[in-house]
Protein backbone atom coordinates (compact mmCIF):
# COMPACT_ATOMS: atom_id res chain seq x y z
CA UNK A 1 0.00 0.00 0.00
CA UNK A 2 1.67 3.37 -1.22
CA UNK A 3 1.05 6.60 -0.66
CA UNK A 4 0.52 8.96 -3.87
CA UNK A 5 1.72 12.20 -2.11
CA UNK A 6 1.35 13.88 -5.42
CA UNK A 7 -2.54 13.29 -4.79
CA UNK A 8 -2.17 14.91 -1.39
CA UNK A 9 -0.29 17.68 -2.75
CA UNK A 10 -3.13 18.64 -5.46
CA UNK A 11 -6.02 18.26 -2.58
CA UNK A 12 -4.73 20.13 -0.07
CA UNK A 13 -7.10 22.88 -0.49
CA UNK A 14 -9.92 19.82 -0.35
CA UNK A 15 -8.10 18.71 2.55
CA UNK A 16 -8.20 21.67 4.46
CA UNK A 17 -11.64 22.13 4.18
CA UNK A 18 -12.78 18.63 5.02
CA UNK A 19 -10.93 19.09 8.37
CA UNK A 20 -12.35 22.52 9.24
CA UNK A 21 -15.77 20.98 8.30
CA UNK A 22 -14.75 17.98 10.63
CA UNK A 23 -13.64 19.91 13.40
CA UNK A 24 -16.97 21.99 13.55
CA UNK A 25 -19.04 19.35 13.14
CA UNK A 26 -17.48 18.18 16.55
CA UNK A 27 -17.13 21.09 18.30
CA UNK A 28 -20.56 21.70 17.91
CA UNK A 29 -21.57 18.70 19.04
CA UNK A 30 -19.67 19.21 22.15
CA UNK A 31 -20.61 22.90 22.81
CA UNK A 32 -24.36 21.58 22.66
CA UNK A 33 -23.60 18.71 24.52
CA UNK A 34 -22.20 20.52 27.30
CA UNK A 35 -25.15 23.20 27.17
CA UNK A 36 -27.66 20.30 27.91
CA UNK A 37 -25.61 18.55 29.97
CA UNK A 38 -24.87 21.23 32.73
CA UNK A 39 -28.66 22.66 33.19
CA UNK A 40 -29.28 18.47 33.62
CA UNK A 41 -25.94 17.83 35.90
CA UNK A 42 -27.36 20.29 38.17
CA UNK A 43 -30.83 19.20 38.92
CA UNK A 44 -29.16 15.58 38.59
CA UNK A 45 -27.02 16.73 41.36
CA UNK A 46 -29.82 18.53 43.61
CA UNK A 47 -32.84 16.15 43.30
CA UNK A 48 -31.57 12.50 44.08
CA UNK A 49 -34.42 10.91 42.85
CA UNK A 50 -33.62 11.84 38.91
CA UNK A 51 -29.90 11.64 39.33
CA UNK A 52 -30.56 7.69 38.18
CA UNK A 53 -33.54 8.47 35.82
CA UNK A 54 -31.48 11.04 33.84
CA UNK A 55 -27.46 8.94 33.82
CA UNK A 56 -29.55 5.75 33.42
CA UNK A 57 -31.47 7.48 30.09
CA UNK A 58 -28.33 9.04 28.24
CA UNK A 59 -26.26 5.23 29.04
CA UNK A 60 -29.25 4.02 27.01
CA UNK A 61 -28.71 6.61 24.42
CA UNK A 62 -25.02 5.56 24.36
CA UNK A 63 -25.74 2.27 23.13
CA UNK A 64 -27.63 3.08 20.65
CA UNK A 65 -25.30 2.79 17.56
CA UNK A 66 -24.25 6.33 15.93
CA UNK A 67 -25.46 4.89 12.50
CA UNK A 68 -28.26 4.12 13.76
CA UNK A 69 -28.74 7.57 15.50
CA UNK A 70 -27.95 9.06 12.22
CA UNK A 71 -30.66 7.11 10.08
CA UNK A 72 -33.27 7.26 12.95
CA UNK A 73 -33.08 11.07 12.64
CA UNK A 74 -33.02 11.26 8.57
CA UNK A 75 -36.76 11.44 8.96
CA UNK A 76 -36.57 14.61 11.44
CA UNK A 77 -33.87 16.32 9.68
CA UNK A 78 -32.79 14.89 6.45
CA UNK A 79 -29.06 14.45 4.97
CA UNK A 80 -28.03 17.60 6.68
CA UNK A 81 -25.14 19.12 8.83
CA UNK A 82 -27.99 19.09 11.64
CA UNK A 83 -28.21 15.24 11.32
CA UNK A 84 -24.85 15.13 12.20
CA UNK A 85 -24.47 17.28 14.88
CA UNK A 86 -27.72 15.82 16.71
CA UNK A 87 -26.41 12.69 16.42
CA UNK A 88 -22.97 13.44 17.77
CA UNK A 89 -24.77 15.69 20.77
CA UNK A 90 -26.48 12.81 22.12
CA UNK A 91 -23.29 10.64 22.33
CA UNK A 92 -21.48 13.65 24.37
CA UNK A 93 -24.28 13.69 26.85
CA UNK A 94 -23.35 10.17 28.59
CA UNK A 95 -19.60 11.54 29.30
CA UNK A 96 -20.63 15.15 30.14
CA UNK A 97 -23.50 14.38 32.65
CA UNK A 98 -21.79 11.66 34.17
CA UNK A 99 -18.35 13.80 34.39
CA UNK A 100 -20.40 17.22 35.61
CA UNK A 101 -22.95 15.33 38.13
CA UNK A 102 -19.48 13.38 39.63
CA UNK A 103 -17.38 16.49 39.70
CA UNK A 104 -20.29 18.54 41.10
CA UNK A 105 -20.56 15.53 44.20
CA UNK A 106 -16.63 16.25 44.59
CA UNK A 107 -16.94 19.73 46.36
CA UNK A 108 -16.29 19.25 49.75
CA UNK A 109 -19.59 19.64 51.70
CA UNK A 110 -17.71 22.04 54.20
CA UNK A 111 -16.75 24.43 51.65
CA UNK A 112 -20.89 24.78 50.10
CA UNK A 113 -21.18 25.10 54.12
CA UNK A 114 -18.73 27.95 54.05
CA UNK A 115 -20.29 29.72 51.06
CA UNK A 116 -23.99 29.38 52.92
CA UNK A 117 -22.45 31.13 56.05
CA UNK A 118 -20.63 34.17 54.42
CA UNK A 119 -24.10 34.99 53.03
CA UNK A 120 -23.79 33.42 49.63
CA UNK A 121 -27.02 32.91 47.67
CA UNK A 122 -27.47 29.86 45.95
CA UNK A 123 -26.69 30.42 42.51
CA UNK A 124 -23.83 32.29 43.24
CA UNK A 125 -22.45 29.67 45.16
CA UNK A 126 -22.97 26.91 42.40
CA UNK A 127 -21.48 29.55 39.59
CA UNK A 128 -18.68 31.11 41.57
CA UNK A 129 -17.91 27.69 43.88
CA UNK A 130 -19.32 24.80 42.95
CA UNK A 131 -18.54 24.43 38.83
CA UNK A 132 -14.80 25.80 39.58
CA UNK A 133 -14.26 23.12 42.13
CA UNK A 134 -16.03 20.55 39.96
CA UNK A 135 -14.29 21.87 36.64
CA UNK A 136 -11.00 19.06 36.42
CA UNK A 137 -13.47 16.40 36.56
CA UNK A 138 -15.57 18.40 34.32
CA UNK A 139 -13.07 18.96 31.71
CA UNK A 140 -11.92 15.14 32.07
CA UNK A 141 -15.73 14.49 30.45
CA UNK A 142 -14.83 17.41 28.03
CA UNK A 143 -11.57 15.69 26.59
CA UNK A 144 -13.20 12.23 26.18
CA UNK A 145 -16.08 13.93 24.50
CA UNK A 146 -14.19 15.94 22.12
CA UNK A 147 -11.74 12.73 21.01
CA UNK A 148 -14.96 10.57 20.66
CA UNK A 149 -16.56 12.82 18.91
CA UNK A 150 -13.70 13.89 16.67
CA UNK A 151 -13.16 9.96 15.69
CA UNK A 152 -17.21 9.76 15.27
CA UNK A 153 -18.27 12.43 13.01
CA UNK A 154 -16.52 10.03 9.87
CA UNK A 155 -19.47 7.43 10.64
CA UNK A 156 -21.80 10.20 8.84
CA UNK A 157 -20.29 9.75 5.68
CA UNK A 158 -23.25 7.37 5.15
CA UNK A 159 -25.41 10.20 5.72
CA UNK A 160 -23.22 12.16 3.01
CA UNK A 161 -21.72 14.56 5.79
CA UNK A 162 -18.73 13.09 7.99
CA UNK A 163 -15.82 15.46 7.19
CA UNK A 164 -13.11 13.78 6.70
CA UNK A 165 -15.00 10.53 6.91
CA UNK A 166 -15.76 11.47 3.26
CA UNK A 167 -12.15 10.61 2.35
CA UNK A 168 -12.73 7.04 3.45
CA UNK A 169 -16.07 6.30 0.90
CA UNK A 170 -13.91 8.22 -1.71
CA UNK A 171 -11.05 5.92 -1.33
CA UNK A 172 -13.09 2.73 -0.74
CA UNK A 173 -15.55 3.36 -4.17
CA UNK A 174 -12.17 3.63 -6.13
CA UNK A 175 -9.96 1.60 -4.31
CA UNK A 176 -7.20 4.12 -3.48
CA UNK A 177 -5.65 4.27 -0.56
CA UNK A 178 -3.82 7.80 -0.47
CA UNK A 179 -7.70 9.44 0.90
CA UNK A 180 -8.06 7.22 3.02
CA UNK A 181 -4.65 7.50 4.68
CA UNK A 182 -4.48 11.02 5.00
CA UNK A 183 -7.78 10.83 6.34
CA UNK A 184 -7.01 8.59 9.38
CA UNK A 185 -3.84 10.31 9.78
CA UNK A 186 -5.77 13.81 10.02
CA UNK A 187 -8.47 12.72 12.42
CA UNK A 188 -5.71 11.29 14.90
CA UNK A 189 -4.18 15.04 14.78
CA UNK A 190 -6.79 16.44 15.16
CA UNK A 191 -7.56 14.53 18.25
CA UNK A 192 -4.63 14.75 19.73
CA UNK A 193 -4.08 19.18 18.70
CA UNK A 194 -7.82 19.41 20.31
CA UNK A 195 -6.73 17.39 23.61
CA UNK A 196 -3.86 19.15 23.85
CA UNK A 197 -5.13 22.29 23.72
CA UNK A 198 -7.97 21.43 26.35
CA UNK A 199 -5.60 20.48 28.81
CA UNK A 200 -3.98 23.86 28.17
CA UNK A 201 -7.53 25.39 28.82
CA UNK A 202 -7.66 23.40 32.06
CA UNK A 203 -4.49 24.83 32.97
CA UNK A 204 -5.25 27.96 32.73
CA UNK A 205 -9.00 28.13 34.11
CA UNK A 206 -7.41 25.78 37.27
CA UNK A 207 -5.05 27.77 38.87
CA UNK A 208 -5.17 26.61 42.31
CA UNK A 209 -4.32 22.89 41.22
CA UNK A 210 -1.40 23.92 40.57
CA UNK A 211 0.16 25.18 43.75
CA UNK A 212 -0.75 21.65 45.59
CA UNK A 213 0.80 19.87 42.68
CA UNK B 1 -44.22 10.15 9.53
CA UNK B 2 -46.93 8.12 10.60
CA UNK B 3 -47.22 6.03 7.21
CA UNK B 4 -43.31 5.50 7.79
CA UNK B 5 -43.68 3.73 11.54
CA UNK B 6 -46.58 2.03 10.59
CA UNK B 7 -44.61 0.57 7.65
CA UNK B 8 -41.46 -0.30 10.08
CA UNK B 9 -43.94 -1.75 12.03
CA UNK B 10 -44.95 -3.81 9.04
CA UNK B 11 -41.40 -4.39 8.57
CA UNK B 12 -40.11 -5.48 11.93
CA UNK B 13 -42.88 -8.04 12.25
CA UNK B 14 -44.09 -9.98 9.08
CA UNK B 15 -42.61 -13.49 8.95
CA UNK B 16 -41.47 -13.33 5.47
CA UNK B 17 -38.65 -11.43 6.45
CA UNK B 18 -37.85 -12.56 9.56
CA UNK B 19 -36.71 -16.31 7.54
CA UNK B 20 -34.55 -17.08 4.67
CA UNK B 21 -30.81 -16.16 4.16
CA UNK B 22 -31.23 -12.48 3.96
CA UNK B 23 -33.84 -12.93 7.06
CA UNK B 24 -33.46 -10.69 10.07
CA UNK B 25 -33.17 -14.20 12.29
CA UNK B 26 -29.95 -15.09 9.92
CA UNK B 27 -28.81 -11.27 9.95
CA UNK B 28 -28.82 -11.76 13.75
CA UNK B 29 -27.03 -14.82 13.90
CA UNK B 30 -24.16 -13.31 11.94
CA UNK B 31 -24.09 -9.96 13.47
CA UNK B 32 -23.89 -11.86 17.17
CA UNK B 33 -20.65 -14.06 15.92
CA UNK B 34 -19.01 -11.27 14.59
CA UNK B 35 -19.58 -9.46 17.90
CA UNK B 36 -19.24 -12.46 20.21
CA UNK B 37 -15.48 -13.70 18.25
CA UNK B 38 -14.12 -10.07 17.73
CA UNK B 39 -14.72 -9.64 21.51
CA UNK B 40 -13.10 -12.63 22.48
CA UNK B 41 -9.92 -12.17 20.45
CA UNK B 42 -9.73 -8.02 21.94
CA UNK B 43 -10.48 -10.19 25.59
CA UNK B 44 -7.50 -12.45 24.69
CA UNK B 45 -5.28 -9.80 24.08
CA UNK B 46 -6.74 -7.18 26.62
CA UNK B 47 -6.97 -8.66 29.83
CA UNK B 48 -3.42 -10.26 29.81
CA UNK B 49 -2.31 -6.67 29.70
CA UNK B 50 -4.70 -4.80 31.79
CA UNK B 51 -3.95 -7.71 34.51
CA UNK B 52 -0.11 -7.33 33.50
CA UNK B 53 0.02 -3.99 33.90
CA UNK B 54 -1.80 -3.53 36.85
CA UNK B 55 0.30 -6.33 38.57
CA UNK B 56 3.55 -5.00 38.16
CA UNK B 57 2.68 -0.82 37.80
CA UNK B 58 4.35 -0.64 35.12
CA UNK B 59 3.21 0.78 31.50
CA UNK B 60 0.35 2.65 33.30
CA UNK B 61 1.82 5.41 30.91
CA UNK B 62 1.28 3.46 28.03
CA UNK B 63 -2.33 2.14 28.73
CA UNK B 64 -3.96 5.21 28.80
CA UNK B 65 -2.41 6.58 26.07
CA UNK B 66 -3.49 3.75 23.72
CA UNK B 67 -6.63 3.93 25.40
CA UNK B 68 -7.24 7.63 23.98
CA UNK B 69 -5.24 6.84 20.86
CA UNK B 70 -8.09 3.86 20.21
CA UNK B 71 -10.77 6.42 21.24
CA UNK B 72 -9.18 8.40 18.40
CA UNK B 73 -9.11 5.96 15.68
CA UNK B 74 -12.13 6.28 13.12
CA UNK B 75 -13.44 2.86 12.50
CA UNK B 76 -14.81 3.56 9.52
CA UNK B 77 -11.40 4.97 7.88
CA UNK B 78 -9.45 1.77 9.75
CA UNK B 79 -12.35 -0.96 7.81
CA UNK B 80 -11.21 0.38 4.92
CA UNK B 81 -8.01 0.45 5.00
CA UNK B 82 -7.38 -2.93 6.14
CA UNK B 83 -10.19 -3.76 3.19
CA UNK B 84 -8.02 -2.13 0.67
CA UNK B 85 -4.93 -4.09 1.88
CA UNK B 86 -6.17 -7.10 2.45
CA UNK B 87 -9.39 -7.57 -0.53
CA UNK B 88 -11.97 -9.04 -0.34
CA UNK B 89 -11.82 -10.97 3.66
CA UNK B 90 -13.11 -11.07 7.22
CA UNK B 91 -10.09 -9.09 8.12
CA UNK B 92 -11.30 -5.50 7.94
CA UNK B 93 -14.01 -6.39 9.99
CA UNK B 94 -12.31 -8.24 12.80
CA UNK B 95 -9.08 -5.75 12.83
CA UNK B 96 -11.40 -2.92 13.69
CA UNK B 97 -13.59 -4.35 16.26
CA UNK B 98 -10.96 -6.07 18.27
CA UNK B 99 -9.22 -2.33 17.42
CA UNK B 100 -12.07 -1.03 18.77
CA UNK B 101 -12.89 -3.36 22.07
CA UNK B 102 -8.80 -3.62 23.36
CA UNK B 103 -8.19 0.08 25.05
CA UNK B 104 -12.02 -0.16 26.83
CA UNK B 105 -10.83 -4.21 28.04
CA UNK B 106 -7.47 -3.10 29.23
CA UNK B 107 -8.08 0.36 31.11
CA UNK B 108 -10.80 -1.26 33.27
CA UNK B 109 -9.08 -4.31 33.95
CA UNK B 110 -6.28 -1.70 35.11
CA UNK B 111 -8.72 0.02 36.95
CA UNK B 112 -9.31 -2.53 38.58
CA UNK B 113 -6.02 -3.50 39.42
CA UNK B 114 -4.93 -0.69 40.88
CA UNK B 115 -8.55 -0.32 42.84
CA UNK B 116 -7.17 -3.29 44.80
CA UNK B 117 -5.70 -2.55 48.47
CA UNK B 118 -2.58 -2.09 48.98
CA UNK B 119 -2.63 -3.78 52.50
CA UNK B 120 -4.49 -6.94 50.97
CA UNK B 121 -1.42 -7.43 48.31
CA UNK B 122 0.45 -6.45 51.10
CA UNK B 123 -1.22 -8.92 53.98
CA UNK B 124 -0.98 -11.80 50.80
CA UNK B 125 2.35 -11.15 50.08
CA UNK B 126 3.53 -11.47 53.91
CA UNK B 127 1.45 -15.08 53.72
CA UNK B 128 4.00 -16.55 51.53
CA UNK B 129 2.04 -16.11 48.58
CA UNK B 130 3.83 -16.17 45.58
CA UNK B 131 3.06 -13.59 42.93
CA UNK B 132 0.80 -15.69 40.75
CA UNK B 133 -0.81 -16.93 43.97
CA UNK B 134 -0.97 -12.76 44.81
CA UNK B 135 -2.26 -12.24 40.96
CA UNK B 136 -5.23 -14.61 40.63
CA UNK B 137 -6.08 -15.49 44.30
CA UNK B 138 -6.28 -11.97 45.69
CA UNK B 139 -6.12 -9.25 42.76
CA UNK B 140 -8.08 -10.87 40.73
CA UNK B 141 -11.03 -11.67 42.14
CA UNK B 142 -11.01 -8.45 43.81
CA UNK B 143 -10.76 -6.43 40.23
CA UNK B 144 -13.63 -8.59 38.58
CA UNK B 145 -16.34 -6.54 38.81
CA UNK B 146 -14.60 -3.91 37.25
CA UNK B 147 -13.19 -6.20 34.73
CA UNK B 148 -16.76 -7.31 33.42
CA UNK B 149 -17.78 -4.23 33.49
CA UNK B 150 -15.26 -3.02 30.80
CA UNK B 151 -15.72 -6.83 28.91
CA UNK B 152 -19.47 -5.10 28.85
CA UNK B 153 -18.71 -2.32 27.29
CA UNK B 154 -16.33 -3.61 24.90
CA UNK B 155 -18.99 -6.19 23.78
CA UNK B 156 -21.97 -3.08 23.59
CA UNK B 157 -19.27 -1.25 21.40
CA UNK B 158 -18.48 -4.07 19.10
CA UNK B 159 -22.25 -4.91 18.56
CA UNK B 160 -23.06 -0.90 17.30
CA UNK B 161 -20.10 -1.33 15.29
CA UNK B 162 -20.21 -4.74 13.65
CA UNK B 163 -22.90 -2.57 11.26
CA UNK B 164 -19.87 -1.62 9.62
CA UNK B 165 -19.48 -5.87 8.49
CA UNK B 166 -21.92 -5.18 5.53
CA UNK B 167 -19.88 -1.94 4.88
CA UNK B 168 -17.29 -4.39 3.19
CA UNK B 169 -19.67 -6.70 1.38
CA UNK B 170 -20.51 -8.77 4.83
CA UNK B 171 -23.77 -9.50 6.86
CA UNK B 172 -24.86 -8.45 9.83
CA UNK B 173 -27.57 -6.56 10.67
CA UNK B 174 -25.94 -3.81 8.95
CA UNK B 175 -26.84 -5.46 5.78
CA UNK B 176 -30.63 -3.70 6.14
CA UNK B 177 -28.75 -0.19 6.81
CA UNK B 178 -26.27 -0.19 3.98
CA UNK B 179 -28.60 -2.11 1.13
CA UNK B 180 -31.50 0.02 2.75
CA UNK B 181 -29.31 3.38 2.08
CA UNK B 182 -28.52 2.10 -1.54
CA UNK B 183 -31.73 1.40 -2.68
CA UNK B 184 -33.25 4.45 -1.01
CA UNK B 185 -35.94 2.40 0.91
CA UNK B 186 -36.14 4.20 3.69
CA UNK B 187 -38.13 1.70 6.14
CA UNK B 188 -35.16 -0.91 5.67
CA UNK B 189 -32.67 1.05 6.83
CA UNK B 190 -35.07 2.35 9.76
CA UNK B 191 -35.58 -1.38 10.34
CA UNK B 192 -31.88 -2.42 10.24
CA UNK B 193 -30.97 0.53 13.06
CA UNK B 194 -33.86 0.01 15.50
CA UNK B 195 -32.63 -3.73 15.50
CA UNK B 196 -29.21 -3.41 16.16
CA UNK B 197 -29.91 -0.77 18.40
CA UNK B 198 -32.31 -3.05 20.07
CA UNK B 199 -29.56 -5.37 20.17
CA UNK B 200 -26.92 -3.35 21.91
CA UNK B 201 -29.67 -2.03 24.42
CA UNK B 202 -30.77 -5.70 25.37
CA UNK B 203 -27.42 -7.18 26.15
CA UNK B 204 -26.46 -4.20 28.21
CA UNK B 205 -29.22 -4.43 30.73
CA UNK B 206 -28.95 -8.20 30.21
CA UNK B 207 -25.48 -8.21 31.27
CA UNK B 208 -25.63 -5.21 33.82
CA UNK B 209 -28.35 -7.10 35.70
CA UNK B 210 -26.31 -10.46 35.51
CA UNK B 211 -22.86 -8.67 36.89
CA UNK B 212 -25.43 -7.32 39.41
CA UNK B 213 -26.88 -10.58 40.39
CA UNK B 214 -23.38 -11.86 40.47
CA UNK B 215 -21.64 -9.21 43.11
CA UNK B 216 -24.72 -8.65 45.14
CA UNK B 217 -22.61 -9.69 48.30
CA UNK B 218 -20.24 -6.90 47.28
CA UNK B 219 -20.52 -3.09 48.23
CA UNK B 220 -20.64 -0.40 45.70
Amino acid sequence: MTIDWSWIGDHTDDLTSLTVSHLQAALSAVFFGLLISLPLAVIAHRIRPLRGFLLGLSNILFTIPSIAIFVLLLPISGLTRTTTVIGLTVYTLVVLLRNTVEGLDSVPVKTKEAAKAMGTRPLRTLLTVELPLALPVIMAGVRIATVMSISLVSVATYIGDGGLGQLFTDGFQRDFPTPVIAGVVLTLLLAVVADALLVAVQYVLTPWTRRRA
Amino acid sequence: MYELFKNLGAWLTSGHQWSGYDGIAHRLAEHLQYSLLATLIAAAIGLPLGLLIGHTGRGAFVAINLASFGRALPTVGLVVLVFLASGLSMWPVYIALVALAVPSIVTNTYAGMTAVDPDVKDAARGQGMRWHQVLFQVELPLALPLIMTGLRLALIQVVATATIAAYVSFGGLGRYVFDGLAQRDLVQVMGGAVLVAAVAVVLDLTLSGIQRFLFRHRPA
